[in-house]
């Protein structure tokens, strides 16, 4: 599958929640879209990543 | 014989008549004569459609008239689709406050706009808002402000924190909202929170706009199929590192002009 353009791949059962943790992303401050729907916080945990997947991670600095 | 528009009322005029010839005529004093959103000097041939507008510095017209000569410098098929738009600004801090002018400046038709915040005397380094708006909430200021640029724009306003809970009622009716909160973790809520509830509405975000790094590394990218983030990705405000009007203002300008863009209906950035 992809994330963010780099080819990553996709364990059997990968969820979102699992990837974001193997990535290191801080999950209060990321959105995340799977092939083109964004996944909410409480789907993180549930939602199944599978193989040519399009993932992408959206990670926001503060200010305004 | 020609038929054209003159501030806003339609005028039959000779086949010959030309701009500035007419203008002198209509209005000796006009001193800003301009013809189809163009500003002129020329002396140009009139044809059958044009739309003139002629001015006379330092005299208020009557509200009709004015909102013609507003109009006056949009581009014409800019001006009659940005009337019919809907954006929500999602903040009213440096980035909001400045895109909300920006967006009322362009004749954005209907504007909803929200924050829970009052306007302090630490705002005014970087945020569209005056002394004499000291203690006022933002929603109040910039909705005052917007009356002074344009009184033809319909705003809403939610003096309130919003959430994931409530961003939706909020803006719901929204073709395109800018989200210009201070805190990351407040952005990526508001994101998730209407990207999807809705299959329709675009979100034009900022994120990374402290400090004075380069004008240059602040960009528009397409992030997600509905999100725009506006800034240069990285510089957070910070000890040491804190938001200043330029840099500011560059990525309120970069968010205000690809909503125009949305609202055009074009979806590059």
């Amino acid at each position: 599958m992809k994330v963010n353009g780099n080819t990553v791949p996709a364990e059997e059962g990968l969820t979102v929640g699992a990837l974001l943790e193997q990535q290191g992303y801080p999950v209060k401050r990321i959105a995340v879209e799977v092939n083109g729907e964004i996944v909410s916080k409480a789907q993180y945990d549930s939602f199944a990543l599978h193989d040519a997947d399009t993932v992408e991670i959206v990670c926001f600095v503060g200010g305004g | 014989m020609k038929t054209i528009t003159c501030n806003g009322k339609p005028l039959e005029i000779a086949n010959d008549a030309h701009l500035q010839q007419l203008a002198h005529a209509l209005m000796p004093t006009a001193s800003v004569v301009i013809r189809n959103g163009f500003q002129t000097n020329e002396d140009i041939l009139l044809e059958d459609g044009d739309s003139i507008t002629l001015i006379e510095p330092g005299i208020l017209p009557p509200q009709d008239v004015l909102e013609h000569m507003m109009a006056a410098r949009h581009s014409p098929h800019v001006h009659e689709t940005v009337r019919r738009a809907c954006v929500g600004v999602a903040g009213l801090g440096g980035l909001g406050s400045n895109i909300a002018a920006m967006l009322a400046r362009t004749g954005v038709g209907h504007l909803i706009l929200a924050d829970f915040d009052i306007v302090e005397p630490s705002n005014l380094n970087r945020q569209n808002y005056y002394v004499s708006h000291l203690g006022m909430y933002k929603t109040d200021a910039t909705a005052d402000i917007i009356r002074q640029i344009n009184p033809f724009i319909t705003v809403e306003t939610h003096t309130i924190r919003i959430t994931e809970d409530n961003a939706w009622d909020i803006f719901h009716g929204c073709d395109v909202v800018c989200e210009a909160f201070d805190h990351p973790a407040c952005k990526a809520e508001l994101v998730s929170a209407l990207l999807s509830n809705s299959n329709t509405i675009r979100i034009v975000a900022g994120s990374g706009m402290a400090g004075y790094g380069s004008s240059n590394e602040i960009l528009t990218q397409k992030r997600m199929s509905r999100l725009y983030i506006c800034g240069d990705g990285h510089t957070a405000a910070a000890n040491g590192i804190g938001l200043m009007a330029p840099r500011v203002s560059v990525c309120a300008g970069h968010q205000a002009n690809m909503t125009l863009r949305l609202l055009l209906g074009i979806g590059q950035p």
